[in-house]
Formats: C-alpha cells, structure tokens, sequence
C-alpha cells in the first residue's frame, strides 16, 4: 500500500490566501464598505484630532517666536473693594528704569468715551469697543502690524485721528481707509488713519480704537491715568523683571499690581487643548470600538450565510486552518479599508480646517503608523471569534444546507 | 485493478437519543476506472456514505481505505490534503462562488494543492474544454444555466485528476433532460478513465450505469453489475 498523503499536504500560496479572504468583500460590496465606514470614521477623527492638534501647536509655536514671550503686561489690581485701581502717574517712569527692559509702553482709557460709527447711534450700543489712549511706540513693543494705514505718529500728536483695533474695524464695517472714514468717539469726529492686525497677545487693544495722548486730552477730557503698561524685557532675565516690577512701579502698594506674561496665556490655551484633544481620542477610540463590533457581526453573519462556501473548501481541501486564515484575512482586509479610509479622511480634515485656519499641515506619523495599527489590530480581535467559529464548522453540516 | 475506495464492515453512529445508526455495516470495493450509482430512499444512508468515502466524516467503525490509505490513521489536515489531492466532489446545489469566473471556479478545484494560479487557470481551461464549456470560461459563475453551472462543477472535481470522483445528487437541481446531458458526460469521462460515483434517489437515472449499489436503513441491499440501457 502506498502512502499518498506524506508527500503532497495541503497548501494555500499567500497570494491566494489574499485572493480567498477578498472573496467575500467583492461579492458583498455594500455591506462590506458599511462595515468598513465605522473603523474609518473612528481611525478618521483620530487622525484628525491628532493632525489638528500637531498643526495648531506647530502654528501657536511659530506664533510664539514671531511675538516672543518676552513681554510683561503691568495693570492696577482691580477688585472688590479697590475699584478700578489705577497706576501712579510716574510708574512708566520707573518701569523704564527697571535693569532688563528694553522698552515701555503705557495705555489708558478714557472713561465716558465709546467709540460708534456715527452720532446717530444711541449711546448705550456700544458694541464692547473702548477708547484706549496709546502711546506712539505701543505697536513696536506688541510687535503688531498694521493691516491698512499707518500707527498713530508723533508727528501729529493733537489732530484728532485714531487707529482701529482689528475687532473694532470689524464691528465697525470699516475694511480699509482709501475712502476717508471717520467714527464718532464720544464727544468728537475723529478720522481713521490705520487699521490694525489681530494681536495675539493684546486681544484688549483689538477691540479698541486708539487715540494719542495729546488727542484724548485735546477732544476726550483724558486725565492722563495710565492703565495698562507694556514692557519688553531680555528674554534672559525675564523672571528677575517680573519680581521687581511691582515694587518698581508702585513702591506704596507693590500688591496693587499684577504683572502678567501674555504669552502664558498662549500656553495656557494649548494646554487646554491638549485636554480637549484628549477627550477627542477618546471619542475616536469609542467610535473604533464600535466599528470592531461592526465588523465582529457583520462577519457572523457572513459566516453563518457562507456555510455552504465553507463545506466546498473543506471538501476541496482546505484545513480548519485555511478557513480560518480566510476570515480572519476577510476581517483584516476590511479594517485595513477603514484604516486607510480613515487615514485619508483624517489627513483630508486636518488638510481642509489647517487650510482654513491658514496653518502648516502637520500630521503626525504616529498617528498614521497608530492608526492602521489599530485598525488592523481591531480586525484581528473582530474577526477571531467568526474565524474560529467558521473553523469548526463541520464539512458535513455545511454541506447539508441549503 | 487497484481498488479507488475500500470499505470494510462501516457503522456510523449519530449520537442522541435514540441513537442514529445511519450507517450499520457497509462492505464495498471500487475499482479505479467504475462508474457506480448509489441508490435508496431518503435516510437509507446514501449521503452518510458519501462523506465517509469523501473522508468529509470519519465512521464510528470499520475500516475506510481511500486511494489505497486507511483513512483513520490520519489527522484532519492529512485527510485535507487527501481530499485536496485525490477526491473531486460533484454537489447537488453546485456550490459555485459567485464572485468569480467560470475559470476560476474550475480553478479553485486545485486551490488547496498549491498549485501556482496560471498553472491551475491552465488545467482549469482543459477541463472546462472537456465538460464543453471552452466558450464559457469568462462568463461569471451567477450568469450560467443551471447545467452549465454543473459542467463548471464537474470540471472544478476532475481538474486534479483526482483517483475519485464523488457526485451527490448531481442531477437533483436540473431538469430531467439536463440531468441525462450531465449523466452523459460523466458516462464519457469516465471512459476516458475517470472513477465516479454517483448518489442518487432516481432509479432510471442509476439503471443507465455499469454497476448500481442500493441501500436501505444503513446497508447495501444490493450491489449487481448492469448492462447500460
């Protein structure tokens, strides 16, 4: 008698292990994507909130440099029972005189004036927006630019003219000054010279219109308070600079003044963020979990209607091995469609939203990398169960359907 | 002659309550080169009989020899490789993928021998050329006749030039002159050399071959070499 069996095993190529786990996919090609968009969706919005996230660090980073994080915020401290505190008249004075400043700028704001479009708007609409006296060089030491026009010049110190915070030049509806405009501050016309751009650390001069100090006491009854100083310091003695500045500029009361660091604040909001884009992963974990689960009952199912598929492979050869290799490659292939799917969907996200935001792209690869891991590790967990299952299914039974 | 198939003294046994005793002492020889017909009414044991000669179902007891091998002595994976080597199988409902090709179908046949895909696409295409059906080899599985669908299915158990070939009921789905074209093509197959056995309910469907087996509650009642019509 001659053994047959010895020489020749039964064997599935790779290439035709990938063909037989396709198989399913291309005859049932909507259930198959259905399946598919929950692992992409999940993959997608975790690529995207990584993407989003790396693309505004990245912007907030460049943000940063180009403002420096040098600049000190000097304010009275308000409060209950200080009422709106005021700095003494000589502090910019003293300010300067502090070691490591390198320059000073003071503002003030001029109680009772509002600034409106016209004179024909009622008093109480005043849309947020303030009268902020401004010294000539506060647009060098915010490092700000100018969208149209120019800053407030010491060379016309008394005409009545002002330049517009961005959010006022927004509230106002004025988009630039080639045709001469002027808004109604209170008590006087004055004609807009100059809009500004947003100032990422100043948001409080974005919704004011400034004026220079001989204006404002010109036409504005201003009493000269300073309220607000701005200084930039050597980056390398920042902290030295912060600790003598309240003494520096109010000796009385050193603890009726708070010194602020705006480019804190930054930080501050990407460290907000990194919450919030934790909460996201989340979400996008939630929303694989759920698509695993997709993909575990869809293969179920697929199993169970496929029994007869099954008998015929066994009775043309096929180990429990090979069935189950065969759906088990089925529940990848699938994942691996939402993975990439998801990869592109999430990258197209970041692309679309950095675009609009005006931002570098930056997705990264670990989230790419991450992501077709875990679509493919949640393939793998999905589809073992059906795997085994179709595994144990008898030849025989299997044959008996229909 | 060598003997394609063996049977010595097989019982199997369902277990439950009470037990099933499907099949209760089969003995049966088939030479290589027989074409046999297996005959009997719904649960004598005909199907039983069949995945036991197709190594699909292993007997309770009783000695099962197939293309010369005891089958007992193998694993589920050496029985496998058996069936992926030395069995065709020829269903009743077809069981053709619908996905793919008539070629391809054919193909499939020697999927589990690892046989590269372009040589099984060529085999595929002579044995289609032999079950007639050369012009429909492109053609999807979903868009033939109920007889073609069988030819394709004849074709996919003889591409391997396996030592037997089991048919189930083969002309069950088809209408009866459908089912006389395919008896008629196995008729030819097997004068070029190949062993067929078919199981069948249908009496002057099983009168036409050389040999017919009947079977009754679990045993072969009659076993007589015919004269075909």
């Amino acid at each position: 008698m001659t053994t047959v069996v010895d020489q020749a095993p039964s064997r599935l190529a790779p290439a035709d292990m990938a063909r037989a786990a396709g198989i399913g996919l291309r005859t049932r090609r909507l259930r198959s994507i259905l399946s598919a968009l929950g692992i992409m969706i999940g993959i997608g919005a975790m690529v995207a909130v990584l993407g989003l996230s790396e693309s505004s660090k990245s912007d907030l980073l460049s943000q940063l440099d180009a403002l420096g994080t040098n600049m000190l915020q000097v304010q009275a401290t308000s409060g209950i029972g200080l009422g709106p505190g005021t700095l003494p008249d000589e502090a910019v004075a003293m300010a300067s005189r502090v070691g490591p400043v390198e320059i000073v700028s003071s503002v003030g704001s001029v109680s009772g004036a509002n600034v409106y479009k016209n004179d024909l708007i009622p008093d109480t609409q005043t849309g947020g927006l303030s009268v902020v006296v401004a010294d000539p060089n506060l647009l060098e030491t915010l490092q700000g630019m100018m969208a149209d026009g120019v800053f407030l010049d010491e060379a016309s110190p008394d005409f009545p003219v002002t330049v517009l915070g961005s959010v006022t030049a927004e509230r106002l509806g004025i988009r630039d000054i080639e045709t001469p405009t002027v808004v109604w501050l209170g008590d006087e016309w004055f004609a807009v010279v100059g809009i500004m751009d947003t100032l990422a650390l100043s948001p409080d001069i974005d919704r004011a219109a400034l004026v220079s100090v001989a204006a404002a006491e010109s036409y504005l009854d201003y009493d000269g308070v300073v309220g607000t100083i701005y200084v930039r310091v050597d980056p390398s003695e920042i902290d030295d600079a912060r600790n003598v500045m309240p003494a520096t500029v109010n000796p009385e009361n050193p603890d009726q003044v708070q010194v602020t660091r705006p480019s804190d604040a930054l930080e501050a909001r990407e460290a907000a963020d990194t919450a919030l884009t934790n909460l996201f992963l989340g979400l996008g974990a939630v929303a694989l979990l759920v698509g695993g689960v997709g993909i575990a009952n869809v293969m179920v199912i697929s199993v169970m209607e496929r029994r007869g598929e099954i008998g015929l492979r066994r009775a043309l050869g096929a180990t429990r091995r090979h069935i189950a290799v065969q759906f088990l490659g089925e529940s990848l292939l699938l994942a691996g469609i939402g993975g990439v799917g998801g990869v592109l969907l999430g990258a197209l996200v970041t692309a679309g939203y950095a675009a609009s935001q005006g931002w570098d792209v930056l997705i990264p690869t670990v989230a790419i990398v991450g992501g077709m891991t875990a679509a493919l590790l949640i393939g793998a967990v999905a589809g073992l169960y059906p795997a085994m299952r179709a595994a144990r299914v008898s030849p025989t039974d299997a044959l008996r359907t229909l | 002659m060598n003997r394609a198939l063996h049977l010595e003294g097989v019982v199997k046994t369902y277990p439950g309550t009470p037990p099933v005793h499907a099949l209760a002492g089969v003995d049966l020889s088939i030479d290589d080169g027989e074409l046999v017909a297996v005959v009997g009414p719904s649960g004598s044991g005909k199907s039983t009989l069949l995945h036991i000669m197709g190594t699909l179902d292993r007997a309770t007891s009783g000695v099962v020899e197939v293309a010369g091998v005891d089958v007992a002595e193998l694993s589920d994976r050496d029985l496998s490789a058996l069936r992926a080597h030395h069995i065709g199988f020829v269903f009743q409902q077809f069981f053709l993928l619908a996905g793919e090709s008539a070629l391809d179908n054919v193909a499939d046949g020697l999927l589990y021998t690892g046989m590269a895909l372009g040589d099984r696409r060529a085999h595929a295409s002579d044995a289609l050329s032999r079950v007639g059906l050369a012009s429909r080899a492109t053609h999807m599985a979903t868009k033939l006749s109920g007889g073609e669908r069988q030819r394709v299915a004849i074709a996919r158990a003889l591409v391997g030039s396996p030592r037997l070939v089991l048919a189930d009921e083969p002309t069950g789905n088809l209408d009866s002159r459908t089912g006389m074209d395919i008896l008629g093509l196995m008729e030819d197959l097997n004068l070029e050399g190949t062993t067929i056995v078919v199981i069948t309910h249908d009496p002057t469907l099983a009168d036409r071959l050389p040999r017919r087996i009947s079977m009754l509650d679990g045993l072969i009642v009659d076993d007589r070499l015919g004269v075909p019509a």
